[in-house]
């Protein structure tokens, strides 16, 4: 189960999005990718999604050519959290966690199978309370663990999630990033594009830094979150430390003075 | 009551509205006489029946269509009519006519259905990413396009025969229609219609966005074709056949929602009888107008979709569709 980027560009048009990305995901990890605005997060994502088709290098699962893949096949092993938690129609909690179940359908209904997935997926997020309540009637908090409650229904190798803390309180986003990290505890893989670099430093095994459509370091939280690299990157002066629970935290003292 | 009651239901009620429209008249025919070798007879055969047939089948394809385009746009003010698909549809019938195309086997009914299909083509073109309401702004561009068009080619039709041949069978109406239309037409809009019935789990999937259903390994490039192809025969054919029946895909599947819930492919099947409800129903309820001529069904469609339509548009702008 391995997921990996060799050599990959995407361009729109003129315009270099991601150039020469070389990454191995690893499954069971968290790994977080960070970057400015625009610097190609999503791009990345996207590609690794199969939604893009990137013009040089690739990315594939387990060898194959992920843009290659049958899209049913693929969605069977890889799973995404799409930005901006979209939803159209005013239907139950439960009905749009079933959605997860999409690619593994075969016959009209639900399988037994797939009526556990939901079940376990609505029980691992605590959904289950608003099963029936329409998911334009939730809270923020509550929206985005039946969104994610739908992602876990799939039962996939790998969730990618595009910025899921968007617009949560912080009670809310430390649920959703527990959440994932439990999924990690369970030997998938989860790569998520996150904003929030204290966060990223709690939770990460692994950290991409893009800057400009380059992959500008990655590996450790120590070895990534650097104050020159954050100077280079961010423009920001902060630094990484251990508070008196052993807790790596990161204290951002403001931009960097020119 | 649960789903599946609720249907079965649905069911009864389309029973009713076609036996309704079997006997509904001038002159009422009861079964009795349905086989009988007299006047009542030969009405029941060469009108009564046609004209229901026709009713349900149209009724049920413009109720389908509008809840398959609601899901598929994710804009709850979709349907043949708003989004200028009739029109494209009647445009092409109408170039057929005056083409002579219409002599031609099939040459209306192949007109008419590109007509439909195109606009959908065109319609994706120029509103794509324009949002719920660049997608009714595209819609009210088309529809008032290929109505100018459809206006000047009656404007230079050859005779006024011809002229006045057009315009009424653009009027819509079930009336007059024989047998032989209603089996020309049957074949594409079932063909039509079993396309639209296979997007359900697609139309579920886009709840979650155009990349949330991709994710799922929804291919949205066939579906989109699925969409053009289904809408483009159905509505094509049934526009070919009777002319423009405007609203019943607005008004239905709003209803249908209320009883349903919001999921798309729940309410494909239901939209499609309530569709055939409606249609049928109004369809009798004109024919019993006391009075010298009958109101036409496309008139008596467009005078009760185009308030609905001006409701919805309201509550739409408060935010609560």
């Amino acid at each position: 189960m391995t997921l990996t980027v060799r050599n990959l560009g995407f361009s729109y048009g003129q315009t270099c999005i991601l150039d020469a990305i070389d990454v191995t995901f690893e499954a069971g990890k968290f790994t977080v990718i960070l970057g400015p605005n625009g610097a190609g997060k999503s791009t990345l994502l996207a590609c690794l999604a199969g939604l893009l088709e990137p013009q040089i290098g690739n990315a594939s699962l387990n060898g194959a050519d992920i843009i290659r893949m049958a899209p049913t096949t693929r969605a069977r092993h890889i799973g995404l959290l799409p930005q901006g938690a979209e939803t159209h129609w005013a239907i139950p909690s439960e009905a749009l966690v079933a959605l997860g179940r999409i690619p593994h359908m075969r016959g009209a209904g639900p399988s037994a199978d797939d009526r556990e997935a939901i079940k376990a997926a609505m029980s691992a997020t605590a959904t289950e309370g608003f099963a029936n309540r329409p998911v334009t009637r939730l809270s923020g908090g509550e929206r985005a663990r039946v969104l994610l409650a739908r992602v876990l229904a799939g039962e996939l190798d790998w969730i990618l999630a595009d910025e899921p803390l968007a617009n949560l309180d912080p009670g809310f986003q430390l649920d959703i990033l527990a959440l994932l990290q439990r999924q990690t505890e369970a030997g998938k893989g989860v790569v998520a594009v996150l904003h929030d670099l204290q966060y990223a430093v709690r939770f990460a095994d692994h950290i991409l830094l893009l800057h400009e459509g380059s992959l500008f370091a990655q590996g450790s939280v120590e070895d990534v979150i650097t104050p020159a690299n954050l100077a280079h990157v961010y423009g920001i002066d902060a630094n990484l430390f251990k508070d008196e629970e052993g807790t790596i935290q990161l204290s951002i003292k403001g931009k960097v003075r020119l | 009551m649960n789903t599946r009651s609720l249907t079965s239901f649905l069911l009864l009620l389309t029973l009713a509205a076609f036996l309704l429209s079997l006997m509904a008249g001038k002159v009422w025919i009861w079964p009795t006489s349905w086989a009988a070798d007299n006047a009542d007879g030969w009405i029941f055969l060469e009108l009564r029946l046609p004209r229901a047939l026709l009713g349900l089948c149209i009724g049920a394809v413009l109720g389908l269509s509008g809840a398959v385009l609601q899901g598929y746009l994710r804009n709850p003010l979709a349907d043949p009519t708003v989004l200028g698909v009739s029109a494209s549809a009647a445009l092409g019938g109408v170039g057929a006519i005056y083409l002579g195309l219409n002599l031609l086997p099939f040459g209306l009914f192949a007109c008419a259905m590109l007509g439909a299909g195109s606009s959908i083509l065109l319609l994706l073109v120029i509103s794509r990413n324009g949002g719920p309401i660049g997608f009714i702004l595209g819609g009210m561009v088309l529809s008032t396009l290929a109505g100018a068009l459809t206006a000047f080619v009656i404007s230079i039709a050859p005779n006024p025969f011809a002229a006045s041949e057009i315009i009424n069978w653009l009027m819509g109406a079930l009336t007059d229609r024989l047998m032989a239309d209603v089996a020309t037409a049957l074949p594409f809009m079932a063909l039509g219609v079993a396309l639209l019935f296979s997007t359900g789990r697609a139309l579920d999937a886009l709840t979650l966005g155009e990349n949330g259903a991709r994710s799922l390994g929804i291919n949205l490039v066939r579906l989109q074709w699925i969409i053009v192809l289904g809408v483009g025969l159905a509505v094509g054919a049934s526009v070919a056949v009777s002319g423009v029946v405007g609203f019943v895909g607005l008004i239905i599947p709003h209803l249908i929602r209320a009883i349903y819930g919001e999921q798309p492919s729940q309410i494909l099947l239901p939209s499609a009888l309530g569709g055939a409800i409606l249609t049928l129903v109004a369809d009798s309820l004109l024919r019993l107008l006391p009075g010298p001529s009958e109101v036409r069904l496309g008139i008596a469609m467009a005078v009760l979709g185009a308030p609905f339509f001006l409701l919805l548009l309201l509550r739409y702008r408060r935010g609560n569709v």
